[in-house]
């Protein structure tokens, strides 16, 4: 063969395009979430607290918020919200609580996981404290209230009239880190 | 076209330098780009066979309402299986192949430019599918979760075989991109003098192209296949909502890999069409410059369309309407693609010897399959084909009749070349009518069972649905036998037969024909001058 | 004008039923009973009829090039190969044609998108492989299962007219209001589909979705799960009954108070004790629904997939009752044996727990109580 042209360099830089279209895979994840934030894909609340330095009540408009909770189906907890719906005000703080309580004989940790529908909504929900940013704990027969402070961002589109928040309550007793928090308010003890 | 000046007897040159083996070894050891293209599409087309098997299986099982002879969970793993192998196993390879035994020969150089790797990516392909098939026999049975693999149900919800599942696509992914390395580097420096970009074969252009998106789209896959074994057994949660991860994550990375993944499966079949439709129209490829813009602005767009399968996984409105617009983009270039074909044999002067029997046949069934693309991607109807047969007929009639009809032809094609010997024209004219009638017996049909409301992906249907479905697996049976014909062309003219002319085809065109039939073991030692 | 529509579609609807009724296919995609299910079936047809259009041109320009641009007629090739102004027109003329298409789409997509102002709720929720109903309005909630019987399935005995499209309960909406289905899923992704209402939409777990649909006409709709979920994917059947409004308050009624006597009744069956033939009777039939699809009527399990209860230690001996019970209970976290505390009553959950450590050769003679699942429940010590 008479030509030996010198393949390496595009061979380098072939297998590094690969290897960053590995990482890009991965990378996909918290794009993805930081694609979420932005356009409310699949209705994914924001897990942080927010703040509600700029809110303005907007009393022309009232919003319907509906509150769902649902232990899944491998979690014998119970589990409900106290206000199953409610009409708010753009940019109100409201207050409502969430009743948890461990039937069974261990103590047990769940995590609630928010959704919420329609998805874009989502970006206007804001919650300035809620029990699903912790993991929770319940000893045997332990109840709990667990509080959800929030307020409709008042630049709701027009188009949204009622807002779906919805909670699913997962068994993380296996997979529970050491330093687990429990929620502030608790009516606490086992009164069964 | 171009004229060219290279020694012809540098064959046995070549042979006798290289010590070449015999029997096994020079098979296992082989850097040869001919003998490696072979070694392709001889696995591609037993891998065709063991996936039709399966299919055959799948047909059976649906020939009447209730379940006879398989199980659903088996069931479940014969949809899935066929699937992968289908795509990764025979599809994937064959085109492999094809690339290998050819782009040295369309561009002048004398080998590939990376014969050992070009070994390796070959050899470890019959380990990955010896792992995917060997995981049907474990205690739990294959993969049952398609060949998608969603999230959970391919993670919390799936057995032990995941594990075998996900080491076997690493492996098939590695082979392909090795391939698609190779493939670059061969066309970027080995082409001979002369031979400039525009100047170069629809087949190795696409081949480019193809080789692009598989660089860009299979470390992605690999990424998905890790994220499904650390959530299954390494304690993750990328995809549970327990800890924090999104199902629905799984698909958008999913379907990011599985949209170019689609092009990767079509557009070199665009190169095969685009050089045997000239040849039997003795007529230049209408539009040359417009097809590789065509083949580039869809391999671009391909990145853009992928949540086109998930519209009811619940996105926002915007959403859907961007990608429903995408998606739908996509079908002017494939457009233009389809009009430069008929414009090429519009006044040419035809022949339809079987290699453009099966070219002309994919142009019609390959666009049957845009026109239900199209139709997919109009995003309220598609919430009613989604996960239907309808889904089911298109992608089959842009697969099967698409990308496996242009394998098809491609093997005819250039068969005389590879072998030295003329296929009989009689069986392979035999072996076209008996494909195209059965596979439209067999294809055809789901769309009206997709319209009428059968999912896909279920062992068993309500009534309504029986006489269809008995009709469609009569045309499985049928194809799949059709297809052993096919063999017994493939041996025949393996084996011997009329001598073909160095040019084969009277109005072929290209660097190939140059060389004798069969050509030398180094295709161009001298590299030829390209005019 | 509407009026019309209507009428030519419950005429049509009339005719679909019959022709299902004779397990005669529909060739088409059904017009269904929404307005925006028959938007859909004209979009539908719009496209598909562009798409006859286009293709008539197309491969009639191709058939005729290959009936008269043929060697064997002696014709010479022409050697043309481009024409900007030909290639800019074929490109100029699909995107205004999916100009056209996209029109209507996009109209009818926002549509359906629009889940406000909605009069009933319904939380519909997948899991392997059955779905669970419940009116966010209403105090009424139930499990909907395949009610096919194995036996049609397995061909023992004839297949039913509704074969693998019938549950035990379906779904029950009133016609005229604007119902909306919010979808999730207990474990992986389920799709649920009815083709007359248009609506489709995937169950994801710990994630809700909206869609809606405005029932024209009273009648019985039947869909299936379209995302494979598993084994049983094929049977998990949707169907919904639509009701005028009159008929579905009188039944949601009735409903709530069934619910709300079996719930009281719960507490007095605890101290009730079922003899063990009843609790053989009960649990046969608990088994067979919601067991056996898994485990096998012979309770031989499939092998690797699903373990055999015939014979396994947690069935037949003494040691393994608490954690038998604790298994049905709660489910075994990361494989497919669900929780069936919630979806049971205690004393079905007895009874089939009786059932599995008795029948198939099992002869442990326990006798499971209601009050030992309350006690397992509640983690008192028997």
């Amino acid at each position: 063969m008479q030509r030996q042209p010198d393949h390496l360099p595009l061979i380098k830089r072939l297998l590094l395009a690969t290897a960053l279209m590995f990482g890009f895979g991965f990378a996909l994840v918290p794009l993805y979430d930081v694609f979420c934030d932005l356009t409310g894909i699949n209705g994914k609340t924001s897990t942080m607290a927010a703040t509600a330095d700029k809110a303005v009540v907007d009393a022309k408009r009232t919003i319907t918020i509906e509150f769902l909770a649902r232990p899944n189906a491998d979690m014998p907890w119970l589990f409900a919200p106290q206000t199953k719906k409610m009409t708010v005000h753009p940019g109100e703080i409201k207050l409502v609580y969430y009743e948890a309580q461990n039937p069974t004989a261990a103590t047990m940790t769940g995590q609630a996981v928010p959704s919420v529908s329609p998805g874009q909504a989502a970006l206007y929900f804001n919650k300035m404290e809620c029990f699903c940013f912790n993991q929770q704990v319940l000893t045997a027969g332990q109840k709990l209230l667990m509080p959800l402070q929030f307020y409709v961002d008042p630049a709701l589109p027009e188009h949204f009239s009622t807002i779906t928040l919805s909670y699913t309550l997962y068994d993380m007793t296996k997979h529970a880190p050491a330093e687990t928090v429990t929620a502030q308010v608790s009516t606490g003890g086992n009164d069964e | 076209m171009s004229t060219v000046t290279h020694d012809h007897d540098t064959a046995h040159h070549g042979e006798h330098h290289h010590h070449a083996p015999s029997g096994l070894k020079r098979w296992l050891y082989t850097t040869n780009h001919k003998d490696i293209g072979t070694l392709y599409l001889l696995f591609a087309l037993t891998m065709f066979f063991i996936g039709g098997a399966m299919a055959m299986v799948i047909r059976a099982e649906l020939f009447q309402p209730g379940l006879q002879l398989v199980q659903a969970d088996f069931f479940n793993q014969m949809t899935t299986v066929h699937g992968l192998i289908m795509v990764f196993g025979a599809v994937m390879p064959a085109f492999t192949g094809l690339a290998n035994w050819l782009i040295p020969m369309m561009i002048g150089a004398p080998d590939m430019a990376l014969p050992r790797m070009n070994n390796w990516s070959f050899w470890i392909l019959p380990f990955a599918f010896a792992i995917l098939l060997a995981s049907l026999f474990m205690e739990g049975g294959g993969p049952g979760f398609g060949w998608t693999f969603y999230a959970p149900l391919s993670t919390k919800y799936s057995g032990d075989s995941t594990a075998l599942f996900v080491f076997s696509v690493h492996i098939m992914g590695i082979s392909s991109i090795m391939g698609a390395i190779n493939v670059i580097v061969t066309i970027f420096n080995l082409r001979a003098p002369g031979m400039t970009w525009m100047k170069m074969p629809l087949f190795v252009w696409t081949w480019l192209i193809t080789a692009f998106l598989l660089i860009a789209v299979m470390p992605v896959l690999a990424g998905t296949v890790t994220m499904v074994l650390t959530d299954k057994y390494f304690g993750t949660s990328f995809f549970d909502a327990a800890g924090g991860g999104d199902p629905v994550l799984f698909q958008h990375i999913f379907w990011f890999f599985g949209h170019p993944e689609v092009y990767i499966m079509i557009l070199p079949a665009f190169g095969i069409v685009s050089s045997i439709v000239p040849t039997f129209a003795r007529k230049p490829l209408f539009g040359y410059a417009s097809m590789v813009y065509a083949t580039s602005s869809i391999a671009l767009l391909s990145f853009l369309v992928w949540a086109h399968h998930m519209f009811t996984t619940g996105m926002p409105v915007f959403a859907e309407l961007f990608f429903m617009y995408c998606t739908m983009l996509i079908a002017v270039p494939t457009g233009v693609k389809v009009f430069n074909w008929v414009a090429t044999m519009w006044k040419g002067a035809m022949t339809f010897e079987v290699p453009m029997m099966f070219a002309l046949a994919f142009i019609v069934l390959f666009t049957i399959g845009g026109f239900s693309g199209l139709m997919l991607a109009i995003t309220p109807a598609d919430f009613q084909y989604h996960d239907t047969y309808f889904v089911v007929a298109h992608f089959h009639y842009v697969l099967v009749t698409g990308a496996i009809f242009s394998i098809i032809a491609a093997a005819y094609y250039w068969l005389p070349k590879w072998t030295g010997h003329m296929y009989d024209e009689t069986l392979g004219q035999w072996h076209f009518w008996c494909s195209l009638i059965s596979v439209n017996m067999l294809f055809f049909p789901m769309h009206f069972v997709g319209l009428a409301g059968m999912p896909r992906r279920i062992p068993d249907y309500a009534l309504q649905f029986a006489d269809f479905n008995a009709f469609i697996s009569i045309g499985g049976f049928a194809f799949g036998l059709s297809q052993l014909l096919f063999v017994w062309v493939l041996v025949k003219c393996i084996k011997g037969g009329e001598k073909a002319t160095d040019q084969v085809w009277e109005g072929a065109e290209g660097l190939e024909w140059t060389l004798s039939s069969p050509p030398p073991y180094h295709s161009f030692t001298t590299p030829p001058e390209v005019k | 004008m509407a009026k019309t529509s209507r009428y030519r579609c419950s005429l049509l609807s009339l005719l679909f039923v019959e022709m299902a009724s004779a397990a005669e296919m529909p060739l088409n995609m059904t017009q269904g009973v929404t307005d925006i299910s028959q938007q859909v079936y004209h979009l539908h047809m719009t496209i598909f009829y562009i798409c006859c259009a286009i293709g008539l041109v197309v491969f009639g320009a191709m058939f005729w090039a290959i009936l008269h641009h043929r060697k064997a007629k002696g014709v010479q090739p022409a050697q043309f190969h481009e024409s900007t102004r030909v290639e800019i027109l074929w490109t100029a003329i699909p995107v205004f044609i999916l100009i056209i298409m996209a029109i209507p789409a996009t109209k009818t997509l926002i549509a359906m998108e629009d889940t406000t102002d909605a009069e009933v709720t319904v939380l519909v929720t997948g899991s392997q492989w059955k779905w669970h109903y419940k009116y966010l309005d209403y105090p009424v909630e139930f499990y909907s299962l395949l009610a096919t019987p194995q036996k049609q399935i397995n061909n023992k005995i004839a297949k039913g007219e509704n074969y693998l499209l019938e549950v035990d309960r379906p779904l029950v909406i009133p016609t005229g209001k604007k119902v909306r289905f919010l979808t999730t899923s207990d474990d992986v992704i389920h799709s649920w589909w009815v083709p007359a209402f248009a609506v489709k939409k995937d169950a994801n777990p710990g994630f809700i979705n909206e869609s809606w649909a405005k029932v024209n006409e009273p009648g019985i709709y039947r869909g299936q799960c379209a995302e494979l979920c598993g084994k049983d994917h094929g049977f998990m059947p949707v169907v919904v009954v639509a009701k005028e409004p009159a008929e579905f308050d009188a039944w949601i009624k009735e409903q709530a108070d069934i619910q709300a006597k079996a719930k009281a009744a719960e507490q007095e069956l605890l101290a009730m004790n079922m003899t063990m033939d009843e609790a053989m009777a009960l649990g046969e039939k608990t088994y067979l629904g919601y067991c056996a699809a898994c485990h096998q009527a012979g309770g031989g399990g499939l092998p690797g997939a699903f373990p055999a209860l015939k014979g396994s230690k947690m069935a037949t001996t003494a040691e393994g009752k608490a954690a038998h019970i604790d298994i049905v209970l709660n489910g075994k976290a990361g494989t497919a044996m669900q929780a069936f505390g919630k979806q049971l009553t205690m004393q079905e959950i007895a009874a089939v727990i009786t059932y599995e450590r008795n029948a198939w050769d099992n002869n442990t003679g326990d006798l499971i109580q209601a009050a030992d699942i309350h006690a397992a429940k509640t983690g008192k010590k028997e």
